[in-house]
């Protein structure tokens, strides 16, 4: 059966079967296991609510179950183990990875992409959404600097292999040093400096993302309190830093915490652009170069990089709870 | 509102400039491969894409023919036209191979052994030697080719290099791993949102943490899974893996959008005797179209986008390749100096995405916003 078919009939079948689950698990709670008719419609009706809720999150809590929070665990178990899997090695191979010299690179590393990153996208976004918010072409260049976001990390690498190209005839930079006399030069195998010319490619991705949220909150912000800044004297960029700014720090902040969750995600980029080689490893390429030959580091890095994401799940539960309140 | 730009023109045309700049930093990358896209490969090799709606000066070199020397007392000449049809424009020429365009068209070059060479902007030339020319001499010559665009790349990468069964391949992953955590995640919202239970603040918090476990976690763990259950490393693997993946997101989105609707509406609705299922489906899913609108938008777009996943749930073999991977994996490594054809793949998989995008932006951003801004 071609993959076409197969999806199609998985459409089919998963959208159907769901509807059919939904309706059918309802009917029968609802007229066979508590009937509204018979000797007490009342304490069924009752019961029946009580079931109702666990049926309809079942398919979501399995799934989320399954895919998100026994790999946790299961994670965490087969780490312990080596690689092959048959013999438990405790915590040996964080020990060995720890102490592996391509690790240190990658933690470095990701901790130079954590700082960056985060910082370079937010003050772009920040500062797109502020120049933005009064022109008349505003939405326009906002719609262009947000486009981005639709590319996968795959294909923007592949757009800013041309823009790093080690060739004057190809590459804008190479062009550009060209221009004034300079020599080629492979941006990406400058040892250190190789790691920010990817970081960009994530920032120009992101700085989007962080513009419109940051867009959308600036709007948010009380037009009294900018009036009244104005007629004490604030001249624009007092109001911009000492009036604007403070009012959405909180936003600020979610933005900066989403993308520092992207970038421990993101192995496609140097994937693509390097294969991690030149010393620009990061902890999900290094994992993958792991993947499918040692199980017992994959996981390992793995869960290391859980550990770094952990304050910040705490952080988001926290705020959860304290809205639910 | 008055703003950083306020009432100073100044300022005001500072603004302008800036965002300006700041636009075609972003843009000039992507216009670059889309002009790469629709050159031909030599001239990507002899101009930069920003060059490519001027010609390209290209250098040649043609053997003429000996056996046509005519003879007078004392030198041998060749006369003849190096173009075989009219139309284009010598601008430099030469005798050997060391200095191709060493001359000017209409030029009279002194070559060794006393030879000389004339070549005029229309092509044609004269070739004279003392002795008798034995060997065919070739004339270098540079010319102005006007640019040229054409769809040959894309011809090429749909045809013979199997991106098209990517492009179906990614199609078949992304259209089921988008329309199903949507269902899911609708049934669970509502239940998160309208119904009291005990336990709830409890779940919401578990898929409120699990927005930001790493999908690195999950790899080892559920490939194994998936190979003890026997679905091993498939499409129906992949499909069951992007659900799992995307319905944090899609129930978190979806109960935040759910529980801002109208009390009344709903609970006028169950007054009447409506069971919740009727009025999930009748009245909370037609009401939360925007919402749907904008996760279906953001799954769709990750899993077409998707690399890692569909390094490790799919087969490995190019039969199942999903547009990532073929350009990641494949085209890389096989068509690495072949820019062209880099560049048409690529805007070949980000077609799709940035159409959905244009036309969709408005779900995006209040998605976006309403996942995030609290």
């Amino acid at each position: 059966m071609s993959p076409m078919l197969q999806g199609i009939v998985t459409i089919v079948l998963g959208v159907g079967g769901c509807v059919m689950y939904f309706w059918l698990s309802n009917i029968i709670l609802d007229k066979v296991i508590f009937p509204v008719r018979g000797p007490n419609p009342g304490r069924n009706i009752n019961r029946a609510n009580l079931v109702r809720p666990w049926l309809f999150l079942m398919p979501a809590l399995l799934a989320l179950g399954l895919y998100l929070m026994y790999p946790v665990v299961g994670s965490f178990i087969r780490s312990l183990y080596n690689r092959s899997g048959d013999e438990f090695v405790g915590f040996g191979n964080y020990s060995t990875m720890f102490a592996d010299d391509g690790f240190q690179t990658a933690f470095l590393n990701n901790f130079l992409w954590i700082l960056f990153v985060p910082a370079a996208s937010t003050f772009f976004g920040l500062l797109v959404a502020q120049l933005t918010d009064q022109l008349k072409w505003g939405n326009i260049a906002k719609s262009l600097i947000f486009m981005p976001m639709a590319i996968s990390f795959v294909g923007a690498s592949l757009i800013w292999k041309f823009v790093y190209a080690n060739d004057a005839d190809i590459g804008l930079i190479n062009a550009m040093r060209d221009y004034f006399g300079a020599g080629p030069i492979d941006v990406l195998q400058i040892g250190f400096w190789n790691n920010f010319f990817l970081m960009v490619i994530l920032v120009w991705i992101q700085t989007g993302f962080a513009m419109v949220i940051l867009s959308g909150a600036l709007r948010g912000i009380p037009e009294e309190t900018i009036e009244a800044a104005i007629i004490d004297g604030a001249n624009p960029f007092q109001v911009f830093f000492k009036i604007k700014v403070p009012q959405i720090i909180g936003t600020i902040t979610v933005v900066w915490t989403t993308i520092t969750i992207l970038v421990l995600k993101v192995f496609d980029i140097v994937y693509t652009m390097t294969g991690g080689n030149f010393g620009t490893d990061i902890l999900p390429s290094y994992m993958m170069a792991y993947m499918f030959r040692d199980d017992g580091r994959a996981t390992a890095v793995a869960f290391v990089i859980m550990l770094i994401v952990l304050p910040v799940m705490i952080w988001n539960i926290r705020q959860a709870r304290a809205e639910m309140r | 509102m008055d703003n950083i730009a306020g009432s100073r023109p100044a300022l005001r045309w500072v603004t302008q400039i800036s965002v300006i700049l700041l636009v075609l930093i972003w843009l000039l990358p992507t216009v670059g491969l889309l002009v790469s896209s629709f050159r031909d490969r030599d001239q990507i090799s002899q101009s930069g894409w920003w060059m490519s709606p001027f010609a390209v000066v290209q250098n040649f070199g043609v053997k003429i023919d000996a056996g046509t020397a005519t003879s007078t007392a004392d030198q041998f000449t060749i006369t003849g036209n190096i173009f075989e049809e009219a139309g284009s424009e010598v601008i430099r020429f030469g005798g050997s191979r060391a200095a191709p365009t060493e001359f000017k068209a209409g030029d009279t070059a002194d070559l060794t052994r006393n030879r000389s060479l004339t070549v005029q902007i229309d092509g044609s030339f004269v070739y004279t030697s003392p002795e008798e020319i034995t060997r065919d001499p070739t004339v270098y010559f540079s010319l102005a080719s006007p640019p040229e665009f054409s769809l040959e790349n894309y011809e090429t990468i749909m045809t013979s290099s199997n991106m098209d069964r990517a492009f179906i391949n990614t199609l078949t992953v992304t259209i089921p791993a988008t329309i199903i955590p949507i269902l899911i995640a609708a049934f669970a919202a509502y239940a998160l949102a309208w119904m009291d239970f005990a336990g709830r603040g409890l779940i919401i918090a578990i898929v409120v943490g699990l927005l930001v476990v790493p999908l690195q976690l999950a790899l080892v763990p559920l490939l194994q899974f998936h190979n003890k259950i026997g679905i091993g490393q498939s499409f129906l693997g992949i499909w069951m893996a992007h659900t799992g993946f995307g319905l944090p997101l899609a129930i978190y989105l979806l109960r935040n959008y759910m529980v801002g609707l109208p009390r009344d509406i709903i609970e006028s609705a169950k007054v009447d005797g409506a069971t919740d299922f009727q009025v999930f489906i009748k009245i909370v899913l037609p009401l939360s179209f925007p919402a749907l609108a904008s996760f279906a938008i953001f799954q769709f777009l990750w899993t077409w986008n998707d690399l890692l996943v569909a390094k490790v749930f799919l087969p490995s073999n190019s039969e199942s390749w999903v547009m990532t991977v073929k350009i990641a994996d494949d085209l890389l490594g096989s068509r690495g100096g072949d820019w062209g054809i880099l560049a048409a793949a690529a805007f070949v998989s980000i077609a799709v995405p940035l159409i959905v995008f244009f036309t969709m932006q408005r779900y995006l951003v209040r998605g976006l916003l309403a996942g995030s801004v609290k």
